[in-house]
């Protein structure tokens, strides 16, 4: 117990301080901002699993949020299901249809993967926009309900109401995606999924079936994707077919890296910065973009291993001059 | 069938103008391996350069053009020195990232100089010709004809010249072409200049027809990459083959069956081929990539 204390403090004392957050934080504005970074690091870590830990630039990760934030809509507002029911149903009907893309668009490689990728969102971001029936056009879906209550009968009963509630909910997810890419990616299976990334020829000759590690990993990617869209839908209220675009995949692409790819943390420390940083950037507006282009390029050319990298080179050299010293 | 010989000449005029922005696409994919995101943010820039030059220098619409391509061309250099260079032995997923980082810079550059507003090129050639039922506007006729004109050029040039054939050297062997003293970073260079200042030129012929906006070339950009893989990662012949094709499923989509879904049909079709042919029409096969 001691033993496990020592190696884990540090992780311990983030989970008391992220539990004890809405106590602290009770400006409503902030509050909204920091429950949206959490929710953000859901869907960054996803794209993690595909970009970093299996090599795919999978460019539709957007739109697989899409579908998760459309499905909790359609099901929620237009159908009149139970929350509950609709967040585990969109996320598995996104992961069926990654599975469906993933069976062709996984036999491409590097570009053409990106690139049909790319596509496919585009797909998914104009049907959003037209399908006037189901999914509402360029208006899209306003008046999604909070998430429905939890009631244990006679014992205790959650409601959504609250920001705190909400702050909670997203928390719960978060943590649930962590341990779930963590496990994934200690295991056997996470190490073929790494072998695929480094280089995929190799990776075959050694027996790795890579076309179903990476079918894999997009399908629990695409699910993670969609149920951090399907919570967005319902926390947020309303959506149109911009949560499909691809900027909404930039976004992504943007924690991840300058958090730090094939981390754990560093997509979560992405999704947390650069939100909060874009707050204190406002003054900038229409620069705010230029700027963050840029940040990509320097990052990608000087520190392609991002904020976790960075702090991983810093730790050495500390650790190198005392040894030395 | 009027409608259809309708639709079979714009998809032929849209076709012709994809076909020459994935030249410039498939080029320099062939000689960096690199795929360049923001080609079309340079091909919505050379609209925008041609556009000043007019209304404001008050140029006429060919100088204007040649000197949007020139502009554009140095344009393309600055893009590979500063953006693609410094990645270039990086592999992996880097130039993919620095690529995307000048796609946003340069839209949003735009946005932010010159405003989100479209705008739109008074048309040189205002004239309507009509054959056999079918509403040809001169301007039209144009693109057609400049483009396969600037496809010929360009394959003299790469055939028959010297400073061509370095070109397609490096495309098929950089060590190769070090050794017989072809200097690499120069055709990078070039390739790229090619490559923008075609785009330039394809974005001055269309932009009379259609109005000019920075978000123009983000989905000029896309149709151009489905092209490209369509007919195969730098194959010059798959660019034009593939350019036709995709203007063809369009027009002939769009009018038939949905307007609003027309880009639809062009990317489902880049799918549905890749999953027969994972590289492609023309493409070779790719490992380790």
């Amino acid at each position: 117990m001691m033993k496990w204390l020592k190696t884990n403090w540090f992780y311990l004392v983030v989970l008391v301080i992220a539990l004890a957050l809405p106590l602290v934080i009770t400006n409503r504005y902030y509050s909204q901002v920091i429950t949206m970074s959490l929710l953000f690091a859901i869907g960054a870590l996803s794209l993690n699993l595909i970009l970093g830990f299996t090599g795919q630039m999978s460019l539709a990760h957007g739109a697989f949020f899409a579908i998760g934030a459309y499905g909790v809509a359609i099901l929620t507002y237009t159908l009149g299901w139970n929350f509950w029911l609709a967040l585990p149903s969109s996320a598995l009907l996104a992961a069926f249809i990654g599975f469906l893309v993933g069976m062709p668009a996984l036999r491409t490689r590097g570009s053409y993967f990106a690139i049909t990728t790319m596509c496919l969102g585009e797909i998914i971001y104009l049907i959003a926009g037209n399908w006037m029936e189901l999914t509402g056009g360029h208006n899209g879906i306003v008046g999604i309900p909070v998430p429905s209550p939890i009631a244990v009968p006679g014992v205790l009963e959650i409601t959504f109401q609250s920001q705190a509630s909400q702050y909670y909910l997203v928390l719960f997810f978060l943590l649930l995606t962590v341990f779930v890419m963590h496990r994934l990616t200690k295991s056997l299976r996470g190490m073929t999924f790494l072998a695929t990334a480094l280089n995929e020829d190799l990776s075959e000759a050694v027996g790795i079936n890579t076309f179903r590690t990476k079918l894999l990993s997009f399908i629990v990617a695409n699910f993670f994707a969609a149920l951090a869209g399907g919570i967005y839908a319902s926390l947020i209220g309303s959506i149109s077919p911009s949560v499909a675009s691809l900027t909404m995949t930039f976004n992504f692409l943007m924690f991840v890296l300058l958090g730090g790819i094939t981390t754990l943390a560093g997509p979560i420390i992405g999704a947390f910065i650069i939100p909060i940083l874009l707050e204190y950037l406002q003054f900038l507006q229409d620069y705010q973009m230029i700027l963050f282009g840029f940040l990509l390029i320097v990052v990608i050319i000087y520190f392609p291993t991002g904020f976790m990298g960075l702090y991983a080179k810093v730790r050495d050299k500390i650790k190198k001059s005392k040894v030395g010293a | 069938m009027e409608l259809f010989l309708q639709q079979v000449f714009n998809g032929i005029m849209l076709g012709s103008t994809y076909a020459i922005v994935a030249l410039g696409l498939t080029m320099v994919f062939g000689i960096l391996h690199v795929p360049n995101f923001a080609h079309g943010q340079m091909y919505m820039l050379g609209a925008y350069v041609c556009f000043f030059l007019i209304t404001i220098f008050g140029f006429a619409y060919w100088p204007a053009m040649a000197m949007s391509a020139v502009v554009l061309a140095l344009g393309g250099v600055i893009l590979e020195v500063l953006v693609f260079k410094p990645v270039r032995n990086a592999g992996g997923i880097a130039p993919f990232i620095s690529a995307l980082g000048a796609l946003i810079i340069i839209e949003n550059a735009v946005v932010v100089l010159w405003g989100p507003e479209g705008h739109r090129i008074p048309n040189p050639y205002p004239g309507i010709i009509e054959v056999f039922g079918i509403t040809m506007s001169t301007q039209r006729l144009l693109v057609i004809g400049v483009a396969f004109a600037l496809i010929v050029l360009l394959q003299i040039f790469i055939k028959k010249t010297t400073l061509g054939s370095t070109i397609e050297a490096v495309a098929q062997n950089k060590e190769g072409a070090t050794l017989v003293g072809i200097n690499v970073n120069r055709v990078s260079a070039l390739t790229f200049a090619i490559s923008t200042g075609l785009a330039a030129v394809a974005a001055c012929l269309v932009a009379p027809i259609f109005m000019i906006s920075p978000s123009m070339g983000m989905m000029v950009g896309m149709k151009a990459f489905v092209i490209v893989i369509l007919g195969g990662l730098g194959s010059i012949p798959g660019a034009i083959v593939g350019g036709l094709i995709l203007g063809l499923i369009e027009a002939i989509g769009g009018g038939y069956f949905s307007a609003a879904y027309k880009d639809v049909f062009g990317f489902g079709a880049l799918v549905l081929i890749l999953a027969i042919r994972p590289t492609g029409l023309f493409g070779k096969e790719i490992k380790g990539r």
